[in-house]
């Protein structure tokens, strides 16, 4: 048995998906009581993966899990909460037809059921306690993505739990809203309660947490104590070994204006501005970086460009094209019309197997879904077929054959299909939201060194990212967007990642005042 | 007056088959499973029941009510909610497409049925109707104390077989359980959002199985209902269970999945149904016109829903989806 | 945590389930033909249960009632026509995702303007009066898939439910043209149309009364799946099939595919009609569909979409039901035993699929131990 009672225990876990994604490799960790651990790893790394066999999401393919000393299956989220394990996962697990109260009475077992009054009594001091805004009777559907991430906190400490898993839970937050949460979790720590909080935001790491745990590529790394940790050496565990990341960045003499964005204003589908008065321009023989916390606004922008998004009265992109420079409002065109007149723009959008991709097809066919209407009434399959042989020699696609269903392949190999056919048709404007997302280093390196080889051609690349650094070594120029607005854009050459870091999150006094 | 009371005591025969079969459906929908064998379902309801009191009709001299009703009942509830236990088998363990799996129900209740319910006839030894006049007598006895009076109130709400308050007691109930049970609750997140659910603590694999079940023993007495009470304990091979197998699964539309709608709701049914029969000039032709009525009316509510987009009045969110955990 | 002491006791599951990558051809064949004989044993029993009967000798006489004389064999033909030119209607709705339940209601009203055009305009050249009929029974069928089409396109009105409403609003129809055409008056009937002329019924080729059925359905076969495989309008199909945001992505109009796909899948379903009335029956009542509209769309989806499978599980479907009215007459039982034999093949199929898409995991045995 163990010498010491941690909170919980892993030992040896491993998970795969299928036979070819191995998520977790041999993990062995522990969480002690009164602690707060940040578990840190790079998107994909496999850290929401573990932390779902803790809630009982997933089951281990091999390994042991200890609560409390106790060896225990967790094979339900059921069995999670009899145990005192709570997660708030990313994605709000809420029902959006019931009401606060409702969302956190259900599932409870019987003999602790209570009164709907009495829950929504019980909120309500819960909420007085840590200073939460939660209306027991409103429905969820009504509520703000905060709003909701509160409730889901509620739910969590309603039922008790002693150990507490909290998954990206910034993501969403402002920065108010986060120093209010950090509280919350020193209390509840203080408490003796076990907090677990997934992320990849070194500064909240630290902020935070007392321990750090990092994994990489599915495995267990290390753990540190934060006091020790720095951000270099937090980094350094995190991506192996010194990051010098060495991103090519050539120098192009000839820009030429390419895109001209003018008070771009879209709403959301409740109706509140998601991009509000965005002006700047693109140039061609440059990548334009777009920064900004997750959800301030950057799907927008690239789906108002590519004609998916409606936009509000007033807005303007202006494309110019490469040939002729002629202008071309993009406003009020749509995807087709886009085709139609020749405008040539390419977009790597977010969601590659759900919106860039055809999951169940083959190259091919992938490489079709922007020439498919070539043919009288039969689609021409002869050149798609060979663009897909000529994407998959050049960037050296795996895959069993090209008329494999891209959904089988490896993250990496299904972006490679994508920036490849995106590129073949040879673009004035290049658009790509987070193109390394989850991608191995070697890939995400072909990734750049593709980007910048449009850039050397001259097209404008617009290039939406996380990772700051990646962000500061391979674009030009970095615009920020902050809850909807642009808060400023730098010279990615001689800005540093603090100044970024405070756009990103500080919305200036000049930016509320003018537009 | 007198021609608005047959009508009313005609459609309110009519809608408590339905009754039976969107009430149950509902409970079945609110799991997020989408069960298209109602029909079936209470076709082996009716099968059940009058195989059931048929041999044991046969079997002895005088029949006690009690247990004509009993075995009735009994034989009904388990092969209907057989029904429900083979579509959630396949739909919910071996995840069978929904849709596919309801209508196979449909057309294997309706053989089942009418193969038994023609074969009875041959067992029985002969030819004519087989009938099990006790039980149907049993069935279509009214309320002691209240039923029997002659006034027009009597006539239009209290005169019906007991079952016919059996059927509103059940709406009642299930509303009651839907809304203010913590089980109802959990099987409506189960219905809405089975991930949140089941991240809740809610097993969802038996809370469809055990709904879809249930649900089908519900929509089962419609069948037996149909044929002890509007049949009068006979079989005919017609169809006719399936045509009201389908309109209670429109009447679930039309209350927008809230049993206590099915209360009246069942009844305007059966009023739309059955207006052509006191229309007068009506040919026989355009009664036909008349009996689209229903169906009608769910389109039109149907859009209604998805046009006002109110969230309460949508179907269940996962309706019809099936549920895997490890999905990704 | 009164409860966690029962979770730490808990063994691990016994069986997980993972999804399967892909399976070989072979294998997957092999899986359906197992279930398909497993429903025949226990339908065999069944049988044997009622009647008393040496179940072999059963299935012999079901071979007999479908193909046990040329006539027989011709008629098994035409039902399997019938059977699969519905599920070839359906598979284009089917394979962009929009359940289309609503066959039974697009046979039904493309049966009424062939019947119709039949009785009305029964004194047009053969050759016009054929062009009528079609011409009237693919935009029978279409208009009755155009309406949730549209609905679907613009509100996002649930399909499953609007279709299957379509259903029972034809049969209504139906009934009420019954009523008009009846004849002789106080049958209830249509009885058979043009019985003297044979005005609008599909002439004999090469001496074979239902050759035109099996040419026309035959082309439809190969056309659908020429045109879901290989043209650019079944390409934006499997696109929607897929995602929605994608196709969006691309520049295909979800609005404008959905509704001209549920027109082709109405305008067929609306053709079988005219195949039932026109080269089959010569008559039309409520069960002219006959419940075939729902047996389709087992069979396409059974056939994933592909049409040529679907040629092969039609045929099943019909021998079945061929053959149970064979036994119900030889035996003096109701042919119902069809429907009843053919859910229960459907069932065991249904299920088969899962262990096609799925693999199950045992738990290791020195798991177990532990």
């Amino acid at each position: 048995m163990e010498k010491k009672t941690a909170a919980v225990s892993l030992r040896h876990i491993t998970k795969a998906f299928g036979t070819k994604v191995v998520a977790n490799k041999d993990v062995t960790m522990d969480i002690e009581s009164g602690e707060i651990l940040a578990l840190l790893g790079e998107n994909g790394s496999g850290k929401t993966t573990l932390m779902n066999m803790l809630s009982g999401i997933y089951h281990p393919d091999s390994g042991q899990i200890y609560v409390r000393g106790e060896e225990v299956h967790i094979s339900s989220p059921k069995d999670a909460y009899d145990l005192g394990i709570g997660m708030i996962h990313q994605h709000f697990k809420l029902v959006d037809v019931f009401t606060a109260t409702e969302n956190i009475a259900l599932g409870m077992d019987k003999q602790k059921a209570k009164s709907n009054r009495a829950i929504a009594a019980a909120i309500r001091e819960i909420c007085d306690r840590y200073g939460f805004d939660v209306d027991p009777d409103q429905k969820v559907y009504n509520m703000s993505v905060s709003q909701k991430q509160t409730l889901e906190i509620v739910k969590t400490l309603y039922r008790g739990a002693s150990i507490l898993i909290l998954d990206e839970p910034t993501a969403v937050l402002t920065p108010q809203e986060t120093d209010k949460l950090f509280a919350v979790l020193r209390n509840m720590k203080a408490d003796g309660k076990s907090i677990i909080i997934i992320t990849h935001k070194l500064n909240e790491v630290l902020a935070i947490s007392d321990r750090v745990s990092i994994l990489r590529k599915g495995e267990y790394i290390d753990t540190v104590l934060t006091k020790d940790a720095t951000v270099q050496s937090l980094t350094d565990a995190m991506v192996g070994g010194k990051v010098s990341l060495d991103i090519d960045r050539p120098e192009v003499k000839d820009k030429q204006l390419r895109l001209s964005v003018n008070h771009l204003t879209c709403l959301n589908k409740y109706g509140v501005k998601a991009l509000d008065d965005v002006s700047f321009d693109a140039y061609g023989g440059e990548i334009l970086g777009v920064a900004g916390i997750s959800g301030s606004g950057q799907n927008f922008l690239l789906e108002s460009i590519a004609g998916l998004q409606d936009t509000e009265k007033g807005s303007s992109i202006i494309y110019y094209d490469s040939e002729t420079n002629k202008p071309e409002e993009l406003v009020g065109l749509g995807v087709p019309e886009i085709k139609e007149k020749g405008i040539a723009l390419s977009f790597v959008p977010e969601d590659r197997l759900g919106m860039g991709l055809v999951g169940t097809m083959g190259m091919t066919d992938n490489m079709m879904l922007k020439s498919y209407e070539n043919g009288f009434i039969f689609a021409d399959r002869k050149s798609p077929r060979e663009l897909a042989y000529r994407v998959k020699d050049e960037l050296e696609v795996v895959t069993p054959g090209i008329s494999t269903p891209v959904r089988r392949l490896s993250g990496g190999n299904v972006q490679k299909v994508l920036v490849g056919r995106e590129i073949a048709s040879d673009p004035t404007v290049l658009m790509a939201a987070y193109a390394v997302r989850g991608l191995d280093i070697n890939t995400s390196y072909t990734i750049y060194r593709l980007l910048n080889e449009q850039k050397a051609k001259g097209v404008a690349v617009i290039y939406v990212g996380e990772d700051l650094d990646v962000l500061l070594e391979l674009c030009d120029r970095i615009a920020v967007l902050c809850a909807g607005r642009l808060n400023g854009i730098v010279d990615a050459r001689t800005a540093t990642k603090e100044e970024v870091g405070v756009l990103m999150t500080h919305l200036r006094e000049e930016g509320n005042s003018d537009g | 007056m007198t021609g608005f009371v047959s009508l009313f005591q005609a459609a309110v025969v009519f809608g408590t088959v339905i009754m039976f079969g969107s009430v149950g459906e509902t409970i079945t929908e609110r799991s997020g499973n989408l069960n298209l064998g109602v029909p079936g379902i209470m076709y082996l309801g009716a099968i059940a029941s009058l195989a059931g009191s048929f041999f044991y009709e046969n079997s002895v001299e005088n029949p006690s009510p009690i247990l004509c009703v009993l075995i009735a009942l009994v034989a009904a509830f388990l092969a209907s909610a057989l029904g429900g236990l083979i579509f959630s088998f396949l739909t919910i363990t071996l995840r069978a497409n929904q849709n596919v799996t309801g209508l196979t129900l449909t057309i294997f209740g309706s053989g089942v049925a009418n193969f038994f319910g023609g074969s009875l006839n041959t067992l029985a030894g002969g030819v004519g109707q087989i009938s099990v006049a006790s039980t149907s007598a049993a069935f279509r006895a009214g309320l002691p104390l209240i039923s029997g009076g002659s006034g027009v109130f009597s006539q239009l709400f209290l005169n019906y077989g007991w079952m016919t308050y059996v059927a509103i007691l059940i709406a009642i109930l299930s509303q009651w359980f839907l809304s203010h049970t913590r089980t109802g609750l959990n099987l409506r997140a189960v219905g809405e959002n089975p991930a949140t659910a089941d991240a809740a603590g809610a097993n969802v694999t038996a809370y469809r199985y055990l709904a879809t079940c249930i649900g089908a023993g519900i929509s089962g007495m419609g069948g037996l209902f149909y044929v002890m009470d509007y049949t009068k304990g006979t079989w005919a091979n017609d169809g006719t269970i399936e045509n009201l197998g389908w309109l209670a699964v429109a009447l679930v539309i039309f209350t927008t999945w809230r049993p206590k709608n099915a209360i009246w709701g069942a009844y305007l049914f059966g009023i739309l149904y059955w207006a052509y029969f006191y229309i007068m000039g009506l040919t026989r032709a355009s009664q036909e016109i008349f009996k689209m009525l229903p169906y009608v009316v769910t389109i039109i509510v149907l859009i209604m829903i998805s046009l006002r987009k109110k969230r309460e009045n949508q179907p269940p969110e996962g309706l019809g989806l099936a549920y895997f955990r490890e999905d990704r | 945590m009164d409860n966690a002491a029962a979770v730490a006791k808990k063994k691990e599951p016994l069986v997980r389930i993972t999804r399967r990558e892909s399976m070989k051809t072979y294998k997957s064949v092999g899986i359906r033909l197992i279930a398909v004989l497993l429903s025949l044993i226990v339908s065999a029993f069944l049988i044997y249960s009622i009647t008393k009967v040496n179940p072999l000798k059963v299935y012999v006489s079901m071979w007999n009632g479908a193909f046990g004389t040329a006539r027989r064999s011709w008629v098994t033909i035409r039902d399997v026509m019938m059977l699969l030119c519905i599920a070839v209607g359906l598979a284009p709705a089917f394979k962009m995702k929009f359940w289309n339940i609503g066959a039974e209601g697009q046979i039904l009203v493309g049966g009424i303007a062939t019947a119709a055009c039949m009785i009305y305009l029964k004194s047009l050249p053969p050759w016009l009066l054929f062009i009528c009929m079609l011409a009237s029974s693919l935009l029978a069928g279409a208009i009755w898939g155009l309406l949730p089409a549209v609905f679907k396109a613009k509100w996002n009105t649930n399909e499953t439910l609007f279709t299957l409403m379509m259903n029972y609003v034809a049969i209504q129809l139906t009934s009420f043209f019954v009523a008009k055409w009846e004849n002789p008056y106080g049958s209830n009937t249509v009885g058979v149309i043009n019985q003297t002329g044979r005005e609008g019924w599909f002439p004999s080729i090469f001496g074979q009364e239902y050759m035109l059925n099996v040419i026309l359905v035959m082309v439809l076969t190969v056309g659908m799946f020429v045109y879901l495989k290989y043209s650019k309008q079944g390409y934006e199909i499997a696109v929607i099939g897929d995602s929605q945001n994608t196709a969006r992505y691309a520049g295909i109009s979800v609005r404008k595919v959905v509704i001209r796909t549920m027109l082709i899948s109405g305008a067929i379903c609306g053709l079988s009609g005219f195949l039932a009335v026109s080269g089959a029956s010569h008559t039309i009542s409520t069960s002219t569909a006959g419940g075939k509209g729902f047996t389709a769309i087992i069979v396409a989806w059974l056939a994933k979409f592909n049409t040529f499978t679907m040629i092969a599980i039609s045929l099943l479907i019909v021998f079945l039901e061929k053959g149970a009215i064979e036994i119900a007459s030889q035996y003096n039982l109701n042919d119902y035993v069809s429907s009843m034999i053919t859910g229960i093949i459907l069932f065991f199929i249904l299920g088969s699929e899962f262990f096609i898409n799925y693999k199950l995991i045992f738990r290791s045995r020195e798991g177990g131990a532990r």
